[in-house]
């Protein structure tokens, strides 16, 4: 089961936090996530967040990915 | 006057007259409708273009719009897809007994407005009350006749090799405002429904060019659906840029939460052109000047190759097939 | 081989095995939840649909999937209430609001859920909500990667790992993969470049003859995973065997509730009497999910089975191959439709 997806944690209120993405809100179960922060990005499966975003893993992934796609020569 | 509708105002009794009097004549007033006769009469000459739609949307107000907006914009659309002046719309109304009169009175108001916009008559109309529990609050059925002038052929058999393919606007934006309404979703955001009339649009890209081959409204199916009906009909092959199909940042992050894919799901204020190659830029740029077609942009072109098939060439380069929307739009899970 | 629907969804949809050379073959296998449960399994939720006051809650996928006699969706036009939830949350909800119903959730899913799945079961203890109950099926990912293994059908060189089931399990329940198989392992994200990149490192492995497990999605997986998340999960559930479609049973590869939570377990608080299952004629979903068959290899791919009239699973949810295969096809595998 892999749907999950990133959201920005904007307020906490205990078990829940409220999460936005693009302009879309969701209230959502930090139960599995008691370290999140507000500010933190988690990933979001059915309701509950899994997991917090590493923000410095994700920078350098996205540098490597951004190497690779200048790399390609599809477009 | 009683709070909420009652199986009497559906009998054609005072009551009925009441509500027809006092909730629908005022906002929708005009010559024929006035008359109160059985049948409207009015003339008209040419080729006329005549078409009917349900509306049994759910939730029946949604970010943007409502129901009776709906049934407007909607049939309204269908005659301008044709290439139709829409002349006059007939509205006919299935209400749930217990519905409140107040969201009656809101929704005959949007209907007024709407049709205000597209400047169409509603010169007919019927309402019928059924019992609690056998419709599902309001269900609007709504007809309209329009006029073609002469040398506009407009149809979804016509498009040709070579043809730029036009969409005017974000795809994605009702379908979403609408699931967003609905139970069990738990998402909030500020986008709104397109809904609106497209009639003035596309008279306005008459005036410029008279080499559109093909209109049409990527309603329910989405964007893939229509394309997909339009390839068929004319017997050619479609091919589509992904990276040119304007989507809004929230119908993205809305249908990466939903698992959905933006190109299946409803519009109710965009339409897809089919162009003769040479007018496609000066069509373009004349549906940017309309507030309905601002983002407008040309999304692809039709080719002889893959009749009846249309091929998405995606971000990355790799092209696949587009298929038409095939069931219902299910969320994922995984 | 990929063993994630979200994997196998992201593959086709982005084109990836026409991006990557010749030489690099890539099969889906058994990571969509909803295909790879078994036909018994789905003619038992179907069952307990049937029985009066119950109220089942779904994912949506799983009201279309043809049973052996009938489907979920079939059984709510006959009236059955059948309602698709999008978390378990929402399922606990509807408990609470029908205390005169019996709520069953019908819980399939990985690692991935399986500790939302948990969470409600101890919700509804917290609350005393004791009219929910939980179906479980849920499975786990690395056993039956075992067993694919062990059965040595599809000869594999690499594994592409599931990547929000690794968030949860970390990447150390894989290591007995390169160990003992030799077989390549890396963890990858859904992003097209993130496909990519992990399939770089795979064949990187390959060609130094270097197998191991390796995380090619840092930003969301570490190497202990989530341990709360597990903590949940060892709380409620206990591991069992589990009955997989194509493949049968596999050990130790399911998730079953505890004795000190029987009262939220479906299984053990209803009864039904079921007809021996039977799967349609023809059906290849067994072949595709253990990747020993790709869809357009199946007679009924296409043909037989659409999207609109599907015969298995594997057409029926957006994860399951044939679906991914014919919604995102190439002009090569889509001829004569």
């Amino acid at each position: 089961m892999c749907l999950a997806v990133p959201v920005r944690i904007v307020s906490i209120d205990g078990d829940e936090a409220e999460t936005e993405i693009a302009g879309v809100r969701r209230r959502v179960s930090i139960v599995f996530t008691p370290e999140a922060k507000l500010g933190d990005y988690v990933l979001l499966h059915t309701g509950y967040a899994i997991g917090v975003i590493d923000e410095a893993e994700a920078e350098e992934t996205l540098k490597l990915l951004e190497e690779i796609a200048s790399l390609s020569e599809v477009h | 006057m009683d709070d909420s509708i009652l199986l009497a105002h559906g009998s054609g009794g005072k009551l009925s007259h009441e509500l027809v009097e006092r909730k629908f004549l005022p906002f929708l007033a005009n010559p024929a409708l006035n008359k109160l006769d059985d049948s409207a009469i009015f003339e008209a000459s040419g080729r006329l273009a005549f078409t009917t739609d349900g509306y049994v949307v759910n939730p029946i107000f949604f970010p943007g719009g409502d129901i009776g907006k709906l049934a407007v914009c909607g049939t309204v659309n269908d005659l301008a897809m044709n290439g139709a002046r829409p002349l006059y719309l007939s509205l006919s109304a299935i209400i749930e007994e217990g519905f409140p009169i107040s969201q009656l009175e809101q929704i005959v108001q949007s209907i007024k407005k709407a049709a205000e916009e597209a400047e169409v008559s509603i010169i007919a109309g019927d309402t019928k009350v059924v019992n609690r529990g056998q419709a599902d609050k309001l269900f609007i059925t709504t007809s309209g006749v329009g006029i073609i002038s002469p040398g506009v052929d407009i149809s979804g058999a016509n498009a040709r090799a070579g043809d730029k393919v036009l969409l005017s606007g974000t795809i994605g934006d009702h379908g979403i405002a609408v699931m967003s309404q609905r139970e069990g979703l738990r998402f909030s955001m500020t986008l709104e429904s397109d809904c609106a009339p497209l009639n003035k649009l596309v008279s306005q890209m008459l005036e410029v060019s008279s080499r559109i081959h093909c209109l049409r409204d990527p309603t329910r199916g989405g964007l893939a659906t229509t394309l997909n009906e339009l390839a068929r009909q004319s017997k050619v092959g479609i091919v589509v840029e992904e990276v040119q199909i304007p989507v809004k940042e929230e119908v993205k992050a809305a249908c990466e939460l939903l698992g959905l894919d933006s190109i299946y799901v409803a519009n109710e204020g965009k339409l897809v052109a089919v162009v003769d190659p040479a007018d496609a830029d000066k069509i373009l740029a004349q549906m940017k000047q309309n507030s309905y077609g601002r983002d407008a942009a040309i999304i692809g072109e039709v080719t002889n190759e893959h009749p009846g098939k249309v091929v998405m060439r995606t971000k990355l380069g790799p092209s696949r097939i587009v298929d038409m929307l095939s069931g219902e739009l299910l969320p994922r899970i995984c | 081989m990929e063993f994630c629907g979200g994997h196998t969804h992201a593959i086709l949809r982005y084109g990836i095995r026409q991006l990557v050379p010749k030489t690099v073959e890539m099969r889906s296998g058994p990571g969509c939840p909803v295909c790879v449960t078994a036909t018994a399994d789905l003619d038992k939720a179907i069952a307990l649909a049937h029985l009066p006051g119950v109220i089942i809650t779904t994912f949506g996928d799983m009201i279309r999937v043809p049973g052996s006699y009938s489907s979920l969706q079939q059984t709510k036009a006959e009236g059955a209430d059948v309602r698709i939830v999008y978390s378990t949350i929402d399922a606990v909800e509807i408990a609470k609001a029908n205390p005169g119903k019996s709520v069953i959730f019908i819980g399939i899913g990985f690692e991935t859920t399986a500790p939302t799945i948990a969470a409600s079961i101890l919700k509804a203890q917290q609350e005393e909500i004791e009219n929910f109950h939980v179906l479980s099926l849920n499975k786990l990912t690395p056993p039956v990667m075992k067993a694919l293994l062990d059965s040595g059908e599809v000869k594999l060189d690499g594994i592409v790992c599931p990547g929000h089931v690794s968030v949860i399990i970390g990447s150390h329940p894989y290591e007995f993969i390169p160990r003992d198989y030799g077989v390549a392992c890396v963890i990858s994200g859904f992003e097209p470049l993130d496909i990519l990149l992990c399939i770089d490192k795979l064949v990187e492995q390959i060609e130094k003859g270097e197998p191991k497990v390796e995380i090619a999605y840092p930003r969301g997986v570490k190497p202990e995973g989530n341990r709360k998340a597990r903590q949940l999960m060892e709380d409620v559930f206990e591991i069992g065997e589990a009955n997989w479609r194509g493949i049968g049973i596999v050990p130790q590869s399911g998730l079953k509730i505890r004795g000190k939570y029987e009262q939220f377990d479906a299984g053990k608080a209803f009864s039904v009497s079921l007809k021996p299952p039977r799967e349609p004629k023809g059906c290849r979903c067994g072949d595709v999910i253990r990747g020993a068959a790709t869809p357009p290899e199946c007679k009924l791919f296409r043909k037989g089975c659409t999207p609109e009239r599907p015969v298995g699973p594997c057409m029926v949810s957006s994860e399951g191959a044939c679906a991914a295969y014919y919604q995102y096809g190439t002009l090569e595998n889509s001829q004569g439709f």
